[in-house]
């Protein structure tokens, strides 16, 4: 039991080790980065992290991506999961190539698109808003939540239907009220993996904004190259990007290891 | 099993009308572009299939590829087998269990420049924890702006940092879905580890494993942000990958046809491959 443990405990702690050296970045002044090599901060400091709560361009990146975030993870839930239902319970013309096609949306190299998304959401006067970063991010999202919880959906005996209607539910009612609270830890799992490829996506999100809606990620390449090396700085906006997801990893921690084993395994 | 009611499409209409928007409109404009030369001021030329015999023959362009199919290979090898190996290692109940858990995710949350600048600051020789522990602790030089080996190892190392967790999180969820039952037949059996491996254990990830194969394979075969900030592909073109390439000729050099036709190529590629993957994966799911 002893020496089973040392290889997750090992793989943890080569996890930390960059993490480690980010947070410890994160409280140096600037004099001590370039200074020279030292494993703790000598001097700590909050010098970083106060310009970031004070300046309204690094706040506000924060926000602009939560509300994209946000916004993503709903719209792509409220689309699939009748669309997965559909897929877990019924025979339709085209559905298997219906559901390769949505998963080939996700092997389309963001690079691919980041002129032509650039052009579409110009024209339809959506540039700079967040509602079209979140409505970009659906490209990759909504199959990956389709996949998942039709996964799910499977899972639960189709005679929990069948009941309901001969109840006399409506199909919407029955849904609602019986289907959603049954996949319950299947849509916390979408929901994380939504939110997860939503946050961490660049590319697009720098794409489609300019100034209103910019992502926090953004930010951070602009103020690196323009403020010359201000590695203080920059570390502290990095810390401060692992927050929102940790918490939410918080939130599904039990679910995320069970939600799998009740999908598609 | 399913019930035949082509009414079901309308369940699915929401998705079909929001995934076309995003991917069909954007597509379309990129064949368009493919096929046609541009001065600029929008005037355009009809090019044929000039730009895809170009592509298809330019070494840049066999290099890149090259280096694609290197790196993705590479990333594989390591993050499956070793995702694996800690997902059996690891408790199966107790509190470490979701510590264990929050902590592996932790860097899958971590935005994609950010995991490129923190293995920057990370790698630094001069003051950087893995730089300067590599160089004076251990006495390996090492030097990525310099040395091309040095900045392959250097991007390997940080995909299996990033994403080998994923391999993990989904291999776990397949063994904690077997029954103690199994365990219990095997030690009644005087079954061998490696033998409750191979016959219980195996088959039972066999799925999950697929995912996450068909996962790693798109994602690290299209990854462009964390190389571009760690290296922006260099030292030389040592580490452009074929993303990084793609850029370089759509937005460096404002080639839209040739960056349009590599697009395209580049999209068949992982499609083909992936639907390679997807064909075996449910093949086998329905034996």
């Amino acid at each position: 039991m002893r020496l089973r443990s040392i290889a997750p405990l090992l793989y943890i702690l080569f996890l930390m080790l960059p993490i480690y050296w980010l947070i410890s970045m994160s409280f140096k002044t600037t004099n001590e980065i370039l200074s020279g090599f030292s494993f703790f901060p000598q001097v700590w400091t909050l010098e970083n992290y106060a310009v970031i709560f004070t300046d309204p361009t690094w706040y506000w990146g924060y926000i602009n991506s939560t509300l994209y975030v946000a916004i993503n993870t709903v719209i792509s839930l409220m689309v699939a999961l009748p669309a997965a239902y559909a897929f877990s319970r019924y025979r339709f013309m085209g559905d298997k190539h219906l559901f390769f096609w949505l998963l080939t949306n996700r092997m389309a190299p963001p690079a691919v698109f980041a002129l032509p998304f650039f052009q579409l959401y110009s024209a339809v006067g959506l540039f700079d808003t967040h509602i079209a970063v979140a409505l970009a991010h659906c490209l990759f999202n909504i199959p990956l939540a389709v996949w998942i919880l039709e996964g799910f959906m499977s899972s639960v005996p189709k005679e929990l239907d069948e009941t309901a209607y001969v109840d006399g539910y409506s199909f919407k009612r029955f849904f609602v009220q019986i289907f959603m609270p049954n996949i319950k830890a299947g849509i916390g799992v979408a929901a994380f993996f939504c939110f997860m490829f939503s946050w961490v996506e660049l590319l697009l999100a720098k794409t489609l904004t300019a100034v209103d809606a910019k992502p926090i990620a953004a930010t951070m390449t602009k103020t690196a190259s323009s403020a010359g090396y201000e590695l203080g700085l920059l570390a502290a906006a990095g810390v401060l990007t692992i927050i929102p997801g940790a918490i939410v990893i918080y939130f599904v921690r039990n679910n995320i290891a069970k939600g799998f084993a009740m999908g598609r395994v | 099993m399913k019930t035949e009611n082509p009414r079901a499409w309308f369940l699915v209409l929401p998705v079909i009308l929001l995934v076309a928007f995003n991917a069909l409109i954007p597509l379309m404009t990129v064949v368009n572009y493919s096929v046609q030369e541009t001065f600029g001021n929008n005037v355009f030329f009809w090019q044929g299939v000039d730009w895809f015999e170009q592509i298809l023959h330019s070494e840049r362009f066999h290099a890149a590829l090259g280096r694609q199919f290197l790196f993705t290979g590479i990333i594989l090898a390591i993050e499956i087998p070793l995702g694996v190996a800690i997902a059996l290692a690891m408790p199966r109940k107790g509190i470490w269990v979701p510590v264990c858990l929050i902590l592996m995710a932790l860097p899958l949350l971590i935005p994609w420049n950010v995991v490129g600048a923190m293995w920057n600051i990370f790698t630094l020789p001069d003051i950087g924890l893995m730089g300067y522990g590599l160089n004076n602790w251990l006495g390996i030089e090492y030097d990525m702006t310099q040395s091309p080996l040095a900045a392959w190892v250097t991007i390997v190392v940080m995909d299996v940092w990033h994403w080998t967790s994923l391999v993990v999180l989904l291999a776990y969820a397949g063994l904690v879905s077997i029954p103690d039952a199994y365990y219990q037949a095997a030690e009644i059996d005087g079954a061998s580890k490696w033998s409750v491996f191979r016959f219980i254990q195996l088959p039972k990830m066999k799925q999950v494993l697929t995912i996450a194969v068909l996962l790693r394979f798109m994602d690290s075969f299209m990854i462009y942000t964390e190389p571009f900030v760690l290296t922006g592909g260099g030292p030389g073109n040592s580490t452009t990958l074929l993303s990084i390439d793609l850029v370089k000729v759509a937005l460096g050099q404002f080639d839209l046809g040739p960056a349009a036709a590599m697009s395209l190529i580049y999209f068949a590629i992982t499609l083909l491959v992936s639907w390679i993957f997807y064909t075996i994966m449910t093949k086998e799911s329905k034996e």
